[in-house]
């Protein structure tokens, strides 16, 4: 780490460095340090810093900023860079987007949330909010009562104009207007309502004869505003909404928010607290990507796979109902452990189901995988390649069949996944099925691990007892796990109180839905719905 | 006197009738030579009810499990779900509405034939939910449509979900059709004033203005 100190230190020798000791390495600049250090920090071979995991806006009272992580996955290192921008009124920070191609959705959402301008970025547009809202929603001097921006029923107003923000030669930054489409371009809008979106999602589709040339993607259809939320409860009731995010995977998105409480708290959980939720993270990847698979089929018009996903999915929902009480939000895990033990049937059910499930899935395949009609619009079709998943952030399974490694399970073991053993599924093609055959391999995997918790299954508490008003202590907390569509981060900066200051949950579907136009591009508007079922976002991730 | 005594399956006469909702739409009476008639017609009205293929969020999918084979809606005639609102009776809105939905949702209300029908499927639906304190949220669909059946639950459960159902049927059941929901209503009718005292923020003024372009490139 001090090496990589030193390297930062020749480049930006203003730059003041924190938590050398513990931890990831902190790096305070300044806009114009960070503007010089982006080139070498991508591309200088000692540094290769190729993932930006996430981008994290940030109200710092006095002034706004964002907070970066970056990652190098061949140097393996990490580091944390804080920038803060000059002023309230216009602030501006240099734009990632020529290094990171997902830098571009993340900073449009921290100028929705912020309204930090990016100088660089080509589209400085409102990524979730209406574009005639007014005011920026995660300021922390932001005024929500409903009458500054009321409920209106007339459509939004879409342009085809976009700004964006240069820097001219003599170092005035302003707006260039540029167009997204041209005068004479085809553009056909699939959603926000359309079956095929899977969920509130909005296309804009450039179209050449059946040919896709381009896609704008609109979220914001579903945006709850949860992170601001967040910022006006306890740590305990904040739990509730992480399982609203993914609610396909509901556990695994808890797991981590009390996982980073608990961490940041310092607080040790029992054994056999760990164990179940282990087993239930891999319970709830099951029934995800068992209606991954019917969702996928049912887009290209097989609907026997739906009712067959569904039937086997029931069974997990049983296992989870009778533990749980609830079939698709928990609310299970707490902090300190799980709410209640597992219910008397729990290991004999589950026992049961993952002897079951091994016979039934050749079944699924055969009436499916091998079908040409589904070969021939999913091999081949939306290749990624292991570069562009890099670049776009895009993690999970969909990073996996492009034969980037990432498995948080592996790489950064948290709970009790370094005791158990499993493979972790790469492919080569990344390709829609390839993205198709890593989900259902994933299943197999599941069960194995699920197997081995199971005879090792501790006897003992399920929960820690805490103190019943949760303060954590100042700082900022990162906790990352490996959700059914990828890396699910948590954020949280906290300044010693029972509320968090902030809190940012990082999504594994944003990314996956920037990658909805590299990979349609020039492919058959019909493959677009192959390429977006293949990715297996859920919508309400992408937006929170 | 009471003329009819329209039943449903799997839900008995006396729950049927337990509802003060009931009286109000039987207020009318029912016409001597249509009543049978109308009953023949809603007979077969509420016995294909068909919802439109929208879901927001998490009870979208508890929507799509009572589709499935286990729960099977088309049990009680919910045969299919269409994707296109121009051939769907109900909308059961499943998830969180936001104010950048509400548009959307409220147009593809407009495009819906007559008669139609809202269920509002979930807490979020039906008040905002747990993201009621939101800056985003609106607080209930029944701000912006005029809601039939509400169905609690966060998600509801898909038998909750089968029974709120089954009370939209009885609704049809009980409404008299020739002379009425036949008839567009004016808009006043349709849109009960859910909160008294509150100016539906659905009133008139929205059709003064002209229908925008909703998804679609504006000049
Ligand atoms: S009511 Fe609950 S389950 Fe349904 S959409 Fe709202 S948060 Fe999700």
């Amino acid at each position: 780490m001090s090496s990589l100190k030193a390297l930062i230190q020749t480049i930006c020798p203003e730059a003041v460095f924190s938590n050398e000791e513990t931890g990831t390495l902190q790096v305070e600049l300044s806009p114009k340090e960070l503007s010089g250090l982006l080139k070498p920090l991508r591309n200088q071979q000692d540094l290769l810093f190729d993932y930006l995991e996430d981008l994290i806006g940030m109200d710092f009272g006095e002034k706004l900023g964002v907070i970066y992580r970056l990652y190098s996955t061949v140097n393996g290192h990490r580091i944390i860079l804080v920038c803060q921008a000059a002023n309230r009124e216009k602030p501006e920070l240099p734009s990632m987007t020529p290094y990171w191609a997902i830098a571009n959705f993340y900073e449009r959402e921290v100028f929705d949330f912020f309204g930090i301008h990016f100088v660089g970025h080509p589209d400085m547009r409102r990524l979730f909010l209406r574009n005639d809202w007014t005011g920026y929603p995660l300021r922390k001097d932001y005024d929500t009562s409903p009458e500054a921006n009321p409920v209106k029923l007339d459509a939004e107003p879409l342009s085809d104009i976009s700004p964006a923000v240069v820097e001219k030669s003599d170092g005035e930054v302003v707006e260039e207007d540029h167009a997204l489409f041209e005068k004479d371009e085809y553009v056909v809008n699939i959603g926000p309502q359309h079956p095929a979106t899977h969920g509130v999602l909005h296309f804009q589709v450039s179209l050449e004869g059946e040919t896709v040339k381009k896609v704008d993607v609109h979220c914001g259809y579903i945006h709850r505003g949860i992170e601001k939320m967040c910022e006006s409860l306890t740590y305990p009731q904040t739990l509730g909404y992480t399982d609203r995010l993914d609610y396909l995977s509901a556990h695994q998105n808890r797991h981590a928010l009390c996982a980073c409480i608990e961490e940041a708290m310092g607080l040790e959980i029992p054994r056999r607290a760990q164990y179940i939720r282990a087993l239930m993270d891999e319970l709830s990847r099951i029934q995800s990507h068992l209606l991954f698979y019917a969702t996928y089929c049912m887009d290209l018009g097989a609907l026997t796979p739906f009712f067959y996903g569904f039937r086997d999915r029931e069974k997990i929902l049983d296992i989870f109902e009778d533990t749980t009480g609830g079939r698709l939000i928990q609310n299970y895990y707490v902090i300190g452990g799980v709410s209640r033990d597992l219910h008397r049937d729990f290991v004999k059910k589950t026992a049961e189901f993952i002897k079951y499930l091994p016979t039934v899935l050749p079944e699924y395949h055969k009436v499916f995988t091998g079908n040409v009609i589904f070969r021939q619009r999913a091999q081949g079709i939306g290749i990624l390649t292991r570069e562009q998943a890099i670049s776009h952030g895009a993690t999970g399974p969909t990073a996996r069949a492009s034969n980037w490694s990432c498995d948080v399970r592996k790489h950064q073991p948290y709970s009790v996944y370094n005791e158990v053993e499993f493979k972790e599924i790469l492919k080569t093609g990344g390709d829609c099925f390839d993205r198709y055959m890593a989900r259902m391999e994933e299943i197999h995997e599941s069960i194995a691990i699920i197997d081995q918790l199971l005879t090792k299954l501790p006897d003992g508490d399920y929960c820690a007892k805490t103190k019943p008003i949760i303060k954590l202590p100042e700082g900022r907390y990162f906790k990352s796990v490996e959700t059914a569509r990828g890396e699910f981060g948590v954020f949280i900066e906290s300044r010693g109180d029972k509320y968090p200051y902030r809190l940012k949950f990082h999504p594994p579907c944003l990314p996956l839905v920037t990658l909805v136009d590299l990979l349609a591009r020039n492919n058959k508007i019909a493959d677009l719905i192959s390429i977006g079922a293949s990715l297996d976002y859920v919508v309400p991730d992408i937006d929170r | 006197m009471e003329i009819r005594k329209p039943k449903i399956k799997s839900l008995p006469y006396n729950e049927f009738n337990d509802n003060e909702y009931i009286e109000e739409l039987r207020k009318n009476g029912v016409g001597i030579i249509t009543g049978v008639l109308d009953e023949m017609i809603n007979w077969g009205r509420s016995n294909s009810v068909w919802p439109l293929t929208f879901a927001t969020s998490c009870c979208g999918i508890e929507f799509m499990a009572i589709g499935a084979a286990r729960y099977d809606f088309a049990r009680f005639g919910f045969e299919v779900t269409r994707a296109s609102p121009r051939q769907a009776d109900v909308i059961m809105v499943a998830g969180t509405i936001v104010t950048k939905m509400a548009p959307v949702l409220y147009r593809l209300y407009e495009q819906m034939a007559d008669p139609k029908y809202v269920i509002a499927v979930g807490n979020c639906a039906v008040s905002g939910g747990p993201f009621t304190n939101s800056y985003h949220v609106v607080q209930g669909v029944d701000k912006i449509l005029p809601v039939d059946v509400f169905i609690p639950g966060c998600p509801p459960r898909p038998e909750a979900l089968l029974y709120g159902m089954m009370q939209l049927q009885r609704k049809i059941k009980v409404e008299p059709f020739l002379g009425g929901v036949n008839k567009k209503e004016p808009k006043s009718h349709r849109f009960p004033a859910i909160n008294p005292g509150e100016e539906p923020i659905f009133a008139e003024k929205y059709h003064q203005t002209p229908i925008s372009q909703a998804g679609s490139k504006a000049e």
